[in-house]
């Protein structure tokens, strides 16, 4: 078996005096969409913000296309090829769409093809190239945001909970995008609360409880297994069906 | 489609420039005609008014980036205004011919020497105090209050030990001295209006920096959001490095013009214009360039005009105009959104 693209082995997260994630074992294949899904508080957002160095693990190692990435800080993580796209979005309102999307783009120069491509993704990104990005809608918020981790190639895209509290239209847009984004080949771990979002978009699932992975697997037979969802995800599944 | 209509709305709406503060600041001027009673009088308080908004702009613009991007309180900005001046002195000292000289041409070079020899020690300087004072307390603002007053008075001692404890006189170049007449009974002193020129120099040159290069784009990322911008991949404390050291060249720069300005060098010069800074930061919004232009000249105005109409509400009048300006906006004239 080919060594996953990134590794987590036994990672521990303090936050202050708080021991948040509690020996988190997580591997993500090369290629598709790996989804996370655990209950509200969890973990999962610690996980990625550990993943890209905002907080320190302070046990265990990650390791990201073949080198240990624990202990090196954000920008050096970010620059080996890791795009995150946060849960509060954390667009820059003050900075145009066009500006947000130049400044995410390292080399400095937005490649057109892509940008192209963005557009056909997110039509109002288009639309609104020229304005602050604090005065989009939520949902254009989320769309640029994920825009920014796009604009460039990268190896690893971290997403966290991109569907939360947009409206059904939205959401379903959302998702049809991120499937072109798979079929473009991008490898994706994505936080997922929306189960139905996660089950059409997932190839892995690995599921979190208590700062610990309890379960990792092949999402077809999460989806098969019904017995197992109830086990693992509880009420949330029959909210989300 | 009626979807879409909402949206373009929404986002015009959010795109505009907020000028209230800016006609608050034209309102608060022309309100003061009145009151002073003669408009002859009011023009030369107005005109002293923008060239001291103007120099307490260039000396603050610096520091309100410094906090803004990361969340640094430099009381040792304050020295860097008299490390200034006195840098321009050793300057000024073996030119003196060129201050008393009738060429225009002398008197600019040596103003302009001046202003690039105290920039570039203040540069200098600002980069060492970063590495020493700034640098180990990151993140702790109590610490930070008390190294970086410590850093302040150190330096002030070191003046002293080399320039001595008294008040040094300097003279303005021969060709600044004095007024130009507009019509019978208005006079505006020549110095003032170069101040105010410098200022808008330094404000244009900000503007064109932080609006039109990347790392311009970095910086006004950084203060909505320093974390995010490392998220992207860029090294913010090397940024941060850059702003503090331009931040310290201004405070440099501020300190030669208001050195002039006053015609006299004290040691403690710039702790007098610090609080008068941290003001404009807090009213303008932190990490606001514009805010702090605004902030800047709004000060100086209401300093000026009470200082004639009433002297003894001048002492208070700036504290009171912060209380207002945070009672009707908690975050500053323009605020900085922090995602
Ligand atoms: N900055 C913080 N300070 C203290 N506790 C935190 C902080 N961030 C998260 N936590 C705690 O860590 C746990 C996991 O949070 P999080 O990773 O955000 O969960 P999830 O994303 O799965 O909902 C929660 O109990 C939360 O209260
Ligand atoms: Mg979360």
């Amino acid at each position: 078996m080919p060594e996953p693209l990134l590794s987590l082995d036994g990672v521990h997260t303090h936050i202050g005096r708080y021991h948040i994630l509690q020996g988190v074992d997580l591997a993500v294949p090369r290629g598709g969409f790996t989804v996370l899904l655990g209950r509200n508080g969890a973990g999962k957002t610690t996980t990625l913000r550990t993943i890209m160095g905002m907080w320190k693990a302070s046990k265990g190692s990650i390791r990201f296309a073949g080198n240990d990435v624990t202990a090196r800080p954000t920008p050096q993580i970010a620059s080996a090829g890791i795009a995150y796209v946060p849960e509060n979005m954390s667009i820059f309102a003050g900075l145009t769409v066009r500006e947000n999307l130049v400044l995410a783009a390292r080399s400095g120069e937005i490649d057109p093809k892509r940008l192209e491509w963005i557009f056909s993704l997110f039509p109002a990104l288009q639309r609104f190239f020229g304005l602050a990005a604090g005065a989009l809608s939520g949902g254009q918020k989320q769309m640029l945001s994920i825009a920014r981790a796009l604009i460039e190639p990268r190896e690893l895209i971290l997403v966290d909970e991109p569907t939360k509290g947009l409206a059904p239209a939205i959401v379903s847009n959302m998702i049809r995008a991120f499937r072109e984004v798979k079929n473009a080949g991008a490898t994706v771990l994505l936080v997922e609360q929306n189960f139905m979002a996660a089950r059409m978009l997932g190839d892995t699932v690995a599921v979190m409880d208590d700062g610990r992975i309890v379960h990792q697997g092949l999402m077809a037979e999460l989806a098969a297994d019904h017995a197992l969802q109830h086990r693992l995800l509880g009420l949330h599944l029959d909210k989300h069906q | 489609m009626t979807d879409r209509t909402a949206e373009k709305e929404e986002v015009r709406a959010g795109a505009a420039i907020d000028w209230t503060p800016i006609l608050l600041t034209v309102a608060v001027a022309l309100a003061a005609i009145p009151l002073v009673g003669s408009f002859s009088t009011w023009v030369t308080l107005t005109v002293a008014a923008l060239a001291m908004g103007m120099m307490i702009f260039i000396m603050a613009s610096g520091l309100t980036l410094v906090f803004g991007l990361m969340d640094v309180i430099n009381f040792g900005h304050g020295v860097f205004i008299s490390v200034g001046a006195y840098m321009g002195l050793l300057v000024l000292w073996p030119l003196a011919g060129w201050v008393d000289s009738s060429s225009v041409f002398l008197n600019v070079a040596v103003l302009l020497l001046c202003i690039a020899f105290a920039m570039a020690a203040t540069g200098l300087f600002g980069l060492a105090f970063e590495r020493v004072i700034v640098r180990p307390v990151y993140g702790q603002h109590l610490k930070q209050i008390l190294v970086t007053m410590g850093g302040l008075i150190v330096v002030e001692q070191l003046l002293y030990a080399f320039f001595g404890g008294n008040p040094i006189t300097i003279a303005l170049p021969q060709s600044f001295r004095g007024g130009l007449a507009f019509g019978p009974d208005i006079v505006v002193e020549r110095y003032r209006l170069i101040a105010v020129a410098v200022g808008v120099v330094v404000f244009l040159g900000m503007l064109l920096v932080l609006n039109r290069t990347r790392i311009g784009l970095l910086v006004r990322a950084g203060v909505e959001n320093a974390e995010m911008v490392e998220a992207l991949g860029y090294n913010i404390r090397r940024l941060f490095i850059g702003v503090f050291v331009a931040g310290s060249a201004l405070a440099g720069l501020g300190g030669v013009m208001w050195g002039f300005y006053q015609q006299t060098l004290t040691v403690g010069m710039g702790l007098q214009v610090l609080v008068l800074i941290f003001i404009v930061v807090i009213i303008g919004g932190l990490g606001s360039i514009g805010g702090c232009l605004i902030g800047s000249l709004l000060v100086a105005l209401i300093a000026n005009y009470t200082a004639f109409i009433e002297p003894k509400i001048a002492l208070v009048s700036n504290i009171g105009l912060m209380l207002a300006v945070l009672l009707w906006r908690p975050q500053g004239l323009y605020p900085v959104t922090k995602s």
